[in-house]
C-alpha cells in the first residue's frame, strides 16, 4: 500500500528523520494491508460501535468549585512564568 | 513472611502474629535482592511505603477500619497517577511527571491502607507485548531472566511473580493483563469496561482501557477486585450498578457450568504443547462437572485487524496532549511553536508509540476514515455480535490466553505485526468489553501457560467461581520460579 509518510507525519505533529520515514513508511504499508482483510467482510447493514457497552451521555451539575492546588498542577510545566506556561513565539 | 498471599497475611496481622511494618521490611529486603536481575519496576518509595505501613499498623492495633487489604504491600503499574509521585508511562515525554491526583483506583486502596512498594515497568504508554517497548528499561521474567514477561503490565505480573510485591495494578487495553500474568504465571483479571473506573489512568484507548488486579491466587483476584470495583463520577464510562462481594464467589463447585471452547483458539498458529495444556484443562473442567462443548467464533480471524485501527485511532488521539506545554518533557531551543511540538514528540517518544500514533493518523484522516476506521467500528460490532451468539448456549468461554509460552528478549521485537498476532486470544475480549481472567494451567519446560476464561458482561462472579474450583483442584498455581 502507498502512503504519504510526510503528510501523516505533519498532521500527527511528529517530526520524522529521513531514516524513519523510510522504515515507519515501510512498517505502515505491511500494517495496513494486513488491516485490508476487514474489506472482505459485508458490513453493510452493522451500526458502528464506538463502545462495546452500549453508553450516553453523562452530565453533572454545573458547579463551580474552588480549584486549591494551582501550585502543584503549574509545577509540571516546562516553562513557567507568574502561574502560566511559557511558550516559543506562535506568529511573526 | 513475603511469599505469602494477601488473604494469608492479613490473617497473621489480624491475629498480631506480624506487622504491617515487619511485612513491609521484609519485602524490601526480598526487593533489593532480587529487583537488579528482574528490574521491574520504575520507581521504588521505600520511604513513603514505611510511613503507611506505620499508619497500617495503627488501624490494625485500634481495630480501625482493617479491610482485607490493610498493611499489604501492592505495586502500581506507571501509567496510573500517584500524587507528588513520579508517574512516567515508561515514557521519557513524562520522565518528570509528578501528578498533582491520586488515580481513583489508587485512592481507593490507600484508603482501604494498603501499603504502595512502588510503581511497575511497562512498555511506553502500555502499548506492547513484552515491556521491551518502555522507554525506561527492559523488564526479565522470574522463570527465565532470558524471556520477557509479556506486556504492557511486565512489571507488575515480574513483581507479583517474584514476590516483590504482594499483589499489583495492571490495565488492559488487548490483553496488557491477561498476556503478562500467563507468562509469569501469576492470576490476572481483566474486568467488563465500566466496573473501574479509569479516572487517573493515563489513557491509551479509552473504549478498551481497563484496570485489574495481578495476584498470586484467586483469592487475591477476589480481594482486590472488591476495592478496585464501583461507580465513579470522575469517569463517565464507569457504570453505575451494585457491586457484589466477590469473594461470596469464591465456592469449590462448578457443577453443570456449560464451557465453550473456543474452536478457533485451538487450531492454527497455537504451539502444540498450549493446545495439550489447554486439552488436560478441559478434561479437569469436565472430571468437575462442567459440561463442555466447542464454539466458533469466526470473525476472530477480523480482530487484531480491528485493533489495530481501533486502538492507534484512539491513542493518536489521546496522545495529543503531549506537546511540552502543560507537562512532561519539552524540546529546547525550538525557534516556533510549530517546530516545538514536532521536535517534543520526536524526542519524547519510543518507535512502537511513533507507529502507533501514525497509523492511527492515518486510520482516522480524510479519505481514508471510511475505509479505515469506520469500518473497524461496524467489523466491531459483528464480533460483539458473534460472542453474543456463543452466550446463548454457554455461561464461560475457555482458551489459552496466548498462543505459546514467554518468548526470549529480542525474538520478536523487530517484528511489529508478528507481536501483534501474538494477541489473538485476547484482543476480541477488549472489543467486546467482556470479564476475562487469566490463570496458571500448565508448563512448557519451566516456563508457565495460562487459561483464559471469557464471561458476559458483568458475570465476574461466574468466572471468578470457575477459577476458584480450578484452581483449588490443581497445584500449577503453587510452583514457583527459583529466583524467589
Amino acid at each position: 500500500m502507498q502512503l504519504d509518510i510526510n503528510h501523516i507525519a505533519k498532521l500527527a505533529r511528529l517530526g520524522l528523520t529521513e531514516d524513519e520515514k523510510v522504515l515507519y513508511g515501510r512498517q505502515l504499508s505491511v500494517i495496513l494491508d494486513y488491516a485490508a482483510r476487514l474489506q472482505k467482510l459485508d458490513t453493510n447493514n452493522i451500526p458502528p460501535a464506538s463502545h462495546a457497552i452500549p453508553m450516553k451521555n453523562v452530565w453533572r451539575e454545573d458547579v463551580a468549585a474552588p480549584c486549591t492546588n494551582t501550585d502543584e498542577i503549574v509545577a509540571n510545566g516546562p516553562t513557567v512564568e507568574n502561574n502560566m506556561f511559557r511558550v516559543p513565539k506562535i506568529m511573526e | 513472611m513475603h511469599k505469602k498471599t494477601a488473604h494469608e497475611l492479613n490473617k497473621l496481622l489480624a491475629k498480631k502474629e506480624s506487622s504491617s511494618q515487619e511485612l513491609t521490611t521484609a519485602v524490601f529486603a526480598h526487593l533489593e535482592k532480587v529487583e537488579p536481575k528482574i528490574q521491574a519496576f520504575v520507581t521504588v518509595t521505600k520511604e513513603e511505603a514505611l510511613k503507611q505501613a506505620k499508619a497500617a499498623d495503627e488501624r490494625l492495633k485500634n481495630n480501625d477500619n482493617v479491610t482485607p487489604l490493610t498493611g499489604i504491600p501492592i505495586a502500581i503499574k506507571d501509567n496510573m497517577c500517584t500524587k507528588g509521585i513520579l508517574t512516567t508511562c515508561s515514557s521519557k515525554i513524562l520522565s518528570n511527571y509528578k501528578p498533582p491526583y491520586d488515580a481513583t483506583v489508587v485512592e481507593k486502596l490507600k484508603a482501604a491502607g494498603a501499603v504502595v512498594v512502588g510503581k511497575t515497568n511497562l512498555d511506553e504508554f502500555a502499548m506492547g507485548s513484552s515491556t521491551e517497548n518502555s522507554g525506561l528499561h527492559k523488564t526479565y521474567n522470574p522463570w527465565d531472566l532470558n524471556c520477557v514477561p509479556g506486556g504492557s503490565s511486565g512489571g507488575s505480573a515480574a513483581a507479583v511473580a517474584a514476590n516483590e510485591a504482594v499483589m499489583a495494578t495492571g490495565s488492559d487495553t488487548g490483553g496488557s493483563i491477561r498476556q503478562p500474568a500467563a507468562f509469569c504465571g501469576v492470576v490476572g483479571l481483566k474486568p467488563t469496561y465500566g466496573l473501574v473506573s479509569r479516572y487517573g489512568l493515563v489513557a491509551f484507548a479509552s473504549s478498551l482501557d481497563q484496570i485489574g488486579p495481578l495476584t498470586k491466587d484467586v483469592t487475591d483476584t477476589a480481594i482486590m477486585l472488591n476495592v478496585l470495583a464501583g461507580h465513579d463520577k470522575k469517569d463517565s464510562t464507569s457504570v453505575d450498578r451494585p457491586v457484589p462481594d466477590y469473594q461470596k464467589s469464591l465456592v469449590n463447585d462448578i457443577k453443570n457450568l456449560r464451557i465453550g471452547i473456543i474452536k478457533e483458539l485451538l487450531g492454527e498458529g497455537i504451539e502444540p504443547k498450549v493446545k495439550e495444556s489447554i486439552q488436560q484443562t478441559m478434561k479437569k473442567f469436565e472430571e468437575l462437572g462442567a459440561k463442555i462443548m466447542e464454539v466458533s467464533l469466526p470473525t476472530f480471524a477480523y480482530a487484531v485487524a480491528t485493533y489495530y485501527l481501533i486502538a492507534p485511532a484512539e491513542a493518536s488521539s489521546n496522545l495529543g496532549r503531549y506537546d511540552g506545554v502543560k507537562y512532561g518533557q519539552r524540546s529546547p531551543n525550538s525557534p516556533d511553536l510549530l517546530t516545538m511540538y514536532n521536535n517534543t514528540r520526536a524526542e519524547g517518544f519510543g518507535p512502537e508509540v511513533k507507529r502507533r500514533i501514525l497509523i492511527g493518523t492515518y486510520a482516522l484522516s480524510a479519505g481514508y476514515y471510511d475505509a479505515f476506521y469506520l469500518k473497524a467500528l461496524k467489523v466491531r460490532t459483528v464480533i460483539k455480535n458473534d460472542f453474543e451468539r456463543a452466550f446463548q448456549n454457554c455461561d464461560l468461554l475457555l482458551s489459552p490466553t496466548t498462543t505459546s509460552a514467554a518468548f526470549k528478549v529480542g525474538e520478536k521485537s523487530n517484528d511489529p505485526l508478528a507481536m501483534y498476532l501474538s494477541d489473538i486470544a485476547t484482543i476480541p475480549v477488549n472489543l467486546a468489553g467482556l470479564p476475562a481472567i487469566s490463570l496458571p494451567c500448565g508448563f512448557i519446560d519451566n516456563l508457565p501457560i495460562g487459561l483464559q476464561l471469557i464471561g458476559k458482561a458483568f458475570a465476574e462472579e461466574t468466572l471468578l467461581r470457575a477459577a476458584f474450583t480450578y484452581e483449588q483442584n490443581t497445584d500449577w498455581h503453587k510452583r514457583k520460579p527459583s529466583i524467589i
